[in-house]
């Protein structure tokens, strides 16, 4: 019997396999396709204090092994997101983490507050990677001091532990890792998309309405492995890792990489049902390289 | 409901410029698939899923008919796809056009282009229901003309090229004004179409449905999203609230 499951700060997870913010909705549509209590956990679609449209449309395009998105953090505001959304992904036997965004610190403060009025959430993803919009996002993770200090105001503000999110769109991610650990993350998600444009032949101009917009899928994952091993290294909190995850072979390159959970993402959209069959297939795999459990597994592969 | 099928490629013939029209077969999607809902097909090699709308269903076959145009890489492997091979498919996406009509109205379809494909279930279905069909296709030009005779099946049809190499010369919206009194429109197409339409016909009850890139086709993504009209903030989803909207109902 292979052992799955994972232990991390406020996520206590049945299997290490989780989706990735922004990719899963709420999880009411994919909840047609299989019972989500079968997830390690859930990523929340992030919240803003109030409700955000996001960016006009085009808001996607296909790329090689891969995808560009700028949404633009669309979401009905914190206080529905609790009412509606978190009592819905409450009726699964899975772990939930909340995505919080916003423009300003303060922002950010007032979401993290409003989610301490729930138990059924379970921890919370610092978004300060998000590139697609104007203000906050990406400014607060691209600078040392910023994320720091976004950190510590969110970890007081908050009961529930403080995962940060990173952007690879940085010269030293592991700098960056350090710096939201010593300003008291218990957690570190990484990576989110990396900045790219698509130019549109026949109009001559970025496909995206955004102009640049986020890349993801299996054309980022060995970026995203690479920065995981890195930061490792440099920090002692556990790492939640993505980026271009589509099978159980990539769940177990991520855990030797070092990271103790992964969340999937654009495979969604792909096969909506991408997360139930890895997490049928992780057994077999871990078996298949000579491992009886996920916990033996993570950071094996540095050396 | 939405599910996850895997469809087999019965025939896949082009019939126009560019156009193919391709037979599949699957008894779930055949016999739940509604007059303006989509496919959602994966291709080898491509991260996401193109939506195809439904063309036609044949129940007694299993079959679903999709029309496709190649305008990228996805719809042109997608036309390299030959019978027996099979597609893994989302559908039925999204929700159809309300069929409640009352008894012996007189319908127009108004199609643009690749926007012509739903328009043809959706008009036989129609006329199954005792409804009067006028049909006003718009093409870039000759080369580009499909279904005319399928159309006629229902009622007249009008064609018009944006070249004038075939029917009438300009577009649907110089047609439209041309075919007598209308009871309610449906109308796909590009947008602009869609607008010109839409103004043209202000005072006449009418169905549109769009189509833009999609992520996920389900409703979680939030890729295809369109503002509603007059409502700061609203929204709706395009694969998952519509396809299909009120003429009035969404921002153009």
């Amino acid at each position: 019997m292979i052992d799955l499951s994972v232990k991390l700060p406020g996520l206590d997870m049945k299997n290490p396999i989780m989706p990735a913010s922004g990719c899963f909705g709420f999880g009411r549509e994919y909840s047609g396709f299989y019972d989500l209590s079968k997830l390690g956990g859930v990523t929340m679609k992030a919240a803003t204090l109030n409700a955000r449209y996001g960016n006009p449309t085009p808001r996607v395009a296909e790329t090689a092994s891969g995808m560009l998105n700028a949404i633009g953090l669309q979401n009905p505001g914190v206080d529905k997101i609790i009412a509606n959304e978190v009592p819905f992904l409450a009726q699964f036997d899975t772990a939930i983490m909340a995505n919080i965004a916003g423009s300003t610190a303060e922002e950010y403060i007032k979401v993290a507050e409003s989610f301490n009025e729930t138990d059924d959430v379970h921890a919370l993803e610092l978004n300060i990677s998000c590139p697609n919009v104007k203000e906050g996002g990406i400014q607060f993770g691209t600078d040392c001091g910023m994320a720091a200090s976004i950190t510590e105001k969110v970890k007081k503000a908050s009961k529930h532990p403080v995962y940060v999110k990173l952007s690879p769109n940085v010269s030293n991610i592991g700098e960056m890792a350090k710096a939201v650990e010593s300003a008291g993350a218990d957690g570190i998600t990484m990576i989110n998309t990396l900045t790219g444009m698509q130019i549109h032949l026949p109009s001559k101009r970025p496909l995206i309405a955004n102009k640049t917009g986020g890349l993801s899928g299996p054309a980022i994952k060995p970026v995203a492995v690479r920065m995981v091993y890195e930061v490792k290294q440099q920090v002692n909190i556990p790492i939640i890792g993505m980026g271009g995850i589509s099978s159980a072979e990539d769940v177990l390159e991520f855990l030797l990489a070092g990271a103790s959970a992964v969340a999937v993402g654009t495979a969604n959209f792909q096969n909506p049902l991408i997360c139930s069959e890895i997490i049928d297939d992780l057994p077999r795999v871990l078996e298949q390289y000579g491992f009886s459990s996920v916990q033996e597994t993570i950071g094996k592969g540095i050396q | 409901m939405i599910k996850k099928e895997i469809m087999q490629i019965v025939s896949s013939n082009r019939i126009a410029l560019d156009t193919f029209e391709m037979v599949l077969k699957n008894a779930y999607i055949s016999s739940t698939a509604q007059p303006g809902q989509f496919l959602h097909i994966s291709l080898p090699g491509h991260t996401l899923r193109r939506p195809i709308s439904i063309a036609n269903v044949d129940r007694q076959a299993e079959t679903v008919t999709a029309i496709f145009k190649i305008l990228g890489e996805g719809t042109k492997n997608l036309s390299y796809c030959k019978a027996g091979e099979t597609l893994d498919v989302l559908g039925p996406g999204g929700n159809g056009f309300n069929l409640e009509n009352e008894p012996g109205s007189r319908i127009v379809l108004i199609g643009g282009g690749i926007g012509v494909p739903p328009l043809y279930y959706l008009g036989k279905q129609l006329a199954e229901k005792g409804m009067e069909i006028v049909s006003v296709l718009g093409f870039q030009n000759k080369e580009s003309v499909f279904y005319e005779e399928r159309f006629k099946e229902f009622g007249e049809v009008h064609i018009a090229t944006d070249n004038g190499s075939y029917g009438t010369k300009g577009f649907v919206t110089d047609v439209v004004t041309n075919v007598g009194p209308i009871d309610r429109y449906y109308t796909v197409g590009p947008i602009p179409m869609l607008r010109a339409v839409t103004q043209k016909l202000a005072g006449v009850q009418g169905y549109i449905s769009l189509e833009e890139r999609m992520g996920c086709g389900i409703g979680a993504c939030f890729a295809c999203v369109i503002p509603l009209k007059g409502e700061e903030h609203g929204y709706k989803k395009i694969c998952s609230d519509g396809p299909v909207f009120h003429a009035n109902e969404v921002a153009l």
